[in-house]
């Protein structure tokens, strides 16, 4: 294994701890590449098609390396009757970027996510893991 | 002023910090004044940042919507009017604080905190009585599981403490609280980590559980963090022996999947695979993780356990109604004045919560959805229905985990069964056939009709296909999936039947059924609305090109006399 997936090691390479790893492996790079999948199914000696089965299940996991500017925009119950598809419109025409893209020069990339558990500062959306709520047309513009 | 300020509480759950409470929190410690303490929250989302300043004759003042500027912190600091806050009434005779007592009222960080307001004596009480005394009294108090399923708590703890040969028993605390609009358990465990944790701490002596897990939502940070405090000060202060036996307490960060609220899907999940369901029995009390023993409890179930240790069950079923004990938080959220988390007796109907505590326009509300994409609809008429794991389910819905989210009249009810089916086609884990293409087939058919070109003989269909959804599907997901769309076909029909016959939608939120309109009287031709147009629909003469214009609303919102409406399409 390369020094690259140093992460791993860190962890107890028990079967039960792939979650885990890929959780940590994501946290260092951002994403889980082809050779991320490589490594960790060789640390835990799991076959790479079975890692890659484990981690398309859950949506947390990134195949595509993000931007510098993690763009979530909530779409759970609450934002979405409060008007998040405008949101996400308005932020996809600004950055001319779709979800589940990051833009060509690698500032930003926007996600949809089901819900940042801020209800009640709906339509919300978070930028690296900060939270903005109450919005409407003039902030995705301003930050 | 004869009184003078004890300490500051400055709340920094979520919903504050979201709102803007560390600079608060800054502005405040850097005057030096008095003690500043951060605490958790109180459930007034709506009115946050939000303060309290407490009196050195015990009395107290909050202090809300706070903005970072001096004048604020001044009046904080002198007993000013600005920004002065005070609990509705419709809201304080209403609740009943058991679960949340703590709740924004202690360092969620401090052990300390919890221990000088009676945390840790339920635990106490438990160690000094024989195991299955404890599973008698949890079994007495009448509460049920508030994950959603409303089973018998003690009965689980029974099955799971009857397994007296198995060479190791597994504790599970369901955090993973995936309905979109529900935030109870993020609350709780952000603002009083260690009361679930005494709670996890009492079962396991009481089953014999040595391996306690909490798996949680990745996405809640701050309750990790605040748990991972909790857990250390506990190994600290050797809470985790209990009467000579050690348990261990570890948290599992999930990774995103709604499926894993199941316990199975869940399970498997923990043992680092694919989160999908299995067929029961064999029950995770009989064979559960790697094939142990295992049971799973929620996190607020378990908040309830030390209320029912300390007080005695008895007690504990005072309040609440006769197969529901005990009270209920529930997360308050869309169209009201006062969305956020309260908690109330078992037994309050859907118009006390609703109108007296969250304040909503009786004259504004269409329905209310309870328990999330799980759920159902409940339309204002049926208000009086006191709120109940029984009687909700007799009306179409349930009362789920506690997401409660409030539905305007300007809503359209096709467009937000859509948005359910959207939410669990995808969150499907596949292994059902009906499940995975059932609501695919469901969700397409939805779509259809919120585009008008629906026909009236889709109705029947999408009712025929939602009840074999049901019967056809092996876990909770599958089996209430279909629940939103057969709701909103009860009670809303006619919303139903005016985008298939009529290809229109009243509430006029349907995109393809609607077109933007400029009134020419009311503009003051500023172009604010031809600059922010992303694909140019209006012209230099202020028409909107019904063609190119995606109706974003960019326009709507920007202009500044209200000249741009949205009408029906098929209006001239």
């Amino acid at each position: 294994m390369g020094k690259k997936f140093d992460v791993l090691t860190k962890i107890e390479n028990s079967p039960n701890n792939l979650i885990k790893g890929l959780q940590a492996i994501q946290a260092s790079e951002g994403y889980v590449s082809d050779e991320a999948i490589e490594a960790v199914g060789e640390y835990f000696n799991i076959s790479p098609v079975e890692v890659e089965g484990v981690l398309t299940f859950y949506s947390q996991f990134k195949r595509v390396k993000p931007g510098k500017y993690k763009i979530a925009v909530c779409d759970g119950t609450a934002c979405h009757i409060k008007g998040s598809p405008l949101i996400q419109e308005w932020v996809k025409n600004e950055l001319k970027v779709n979800v589940g893209e990051t833009t060509a020069d690698g500032l930003f990339s926007l996600e949809s996510v089901a819900c940042l558990g801020c209800c009640s500062l709906a339509p919300v959306m978070s930028i690296n893991g900060r939270v903005y709520g109450k919005l409407d047309r003039k902030a995705p513009q301003k930050s | 002023m004869s009184k003078n300020i004890l300490k500051i509480r400055v709340g920094m759950a979520s919903c504050g910090i979201a709102a803007g409470a560390t600079k608060i929190l800054e502005m405040l410690q850097a005057k030096n004044a008095c003690v500043i303490e951060e605490t958790g929250c109180i459930g007034h989302c709506y009115a946050e940042p939000m303060v309290e300043v407490v009196y050195d004759d015990n009395s107290s003042q909050y202090y809300a919507n706070l903005k970072a500027e001096d004048k604020y912190i001044d009046s904080i600091l002198s007993g000013g009017d600005l920004g002065k806050f005070d609990i509705h009434e419709g809201r304080k005779s209403k609740e009943l604080l058991r679960v949340l007592r703590l709740a924004g009222k202690i360092d969620p960080k401090s052990f300390e905190d919890y221990c000088a307001n009676g945390g840790y004596v339920a635990l106490k009480n438990a160690l000094a009585m024989e195991p299955d005394a404890v599973v008698n009294e949890v079994k007495l108090s009448g509460l049920r599981g508030r994950g959603g399923g409303g089973f018998s708590t003690g009965m689980k703890w029974s099955f799971l403490a009857a397994k007296k040969n198995a060479e190791q028993k597994i504790l599970i605390c369901n955090a993973d609280e995936g309905d979109p609009g529900a935030f109870m358990d993020r609350s709780l465990m952000e603002s009083v980590p260690h009361q679930m944790l005494e709670g996890m701490l009492i079962a396991a002596y009481a089953t014999g559980a040595t391996k306690l897990f909490i798996y949680c939502r990745a996405e809640y940070p701050l309750a990790i963090k605040h748990l991972k405090i909790a857990i250390d000060q506990i190994y600290e202060h050797n809470l985790n022996n209990l009467n000579g036996r050690n348990v261990e307490i570890i948290i599992k960060e999930g990774a995103g999947a709604f499926v894993c609220g199941e316990e199975t899907a869940l399970i498997h999940s923990l043992e680092g695979k694919r989160g999908t369901p299995r067929f029961r029995p064999p029950f995770p009390t009989d064979s559960g993780y790697f094939g142990y023993p295992t049971m799973i409890n929620n996190v607020e179930t378990f908040g309830n356990v030390p209320i029912i240790l300390k007080d005695g069950a008895a007690a504990f079923a005072s309040v609440g109604t006769e197969n529901s004990k005990g009270t209920k938080l529930f997360a308050l959220a869309g169209d009201l004045k006062y969305p956020g988390l309260v908690e109330i007796p078992m037994g309050t109907t859907l118009a006390e919560i609703v109108f007296d505590i969250g304040g909503a326009d009786r004259n504004e509300v269409k329905a209310v959805q309870t328990g999330g994409p799980s759920g159902g609809c409940i339309p204002v008429e049926l208000f009086d229905t006191p709120v109940d794991y029984d009687s909700l389910k007799t009306l179409g819905a349930i009362m789920g985990s506690g997401g409660m989210i409030v539905i305007g009249k300007d809503r359209c009810m096709v467009e937000t069964a859509r948005y359910f089916l959207d939410f669990t086609h995808r969150e499907s884990c596949g292994k059902c056939t009906f499940c995975r293409v059932g609501t695919k087939r469901m969700f397409e058919i939805l779509t259809r009709i919120t585009e008008g070109k629906g026909t009236p003989e889709d109705l029947p269909f999408l009712k025929d296909l939602a009840l074999k959804i049901k019967k056809g599907s092996l876990c909770g997901l599958g089996q209430t999936a279909p629940n939103p769309v057969l709701a909103t076909m009860q009670y809303f029909m006619n919303e139903y039947e005016d985008h298939v016959i009529r290809k229109t939608c009243t509430a006029l939120k349907c995109k393809d059924l609607v077109k933007l309109q400029l009134d020419q009287s009311k503009c003051v031709k500023c172009r604010l609305c031809i600059k922010n147009c992303p694909v140019g629909a209006i012209s230099d003469d202020f028409v909107i090109d019904p063609e190119k214009c995606t109706k974003c609303n960019s326009c709507m919102d920007m202009c500044p006399k209200k000249a741009i409406s949205c009408v029906a399409k098929n209006e001239n």
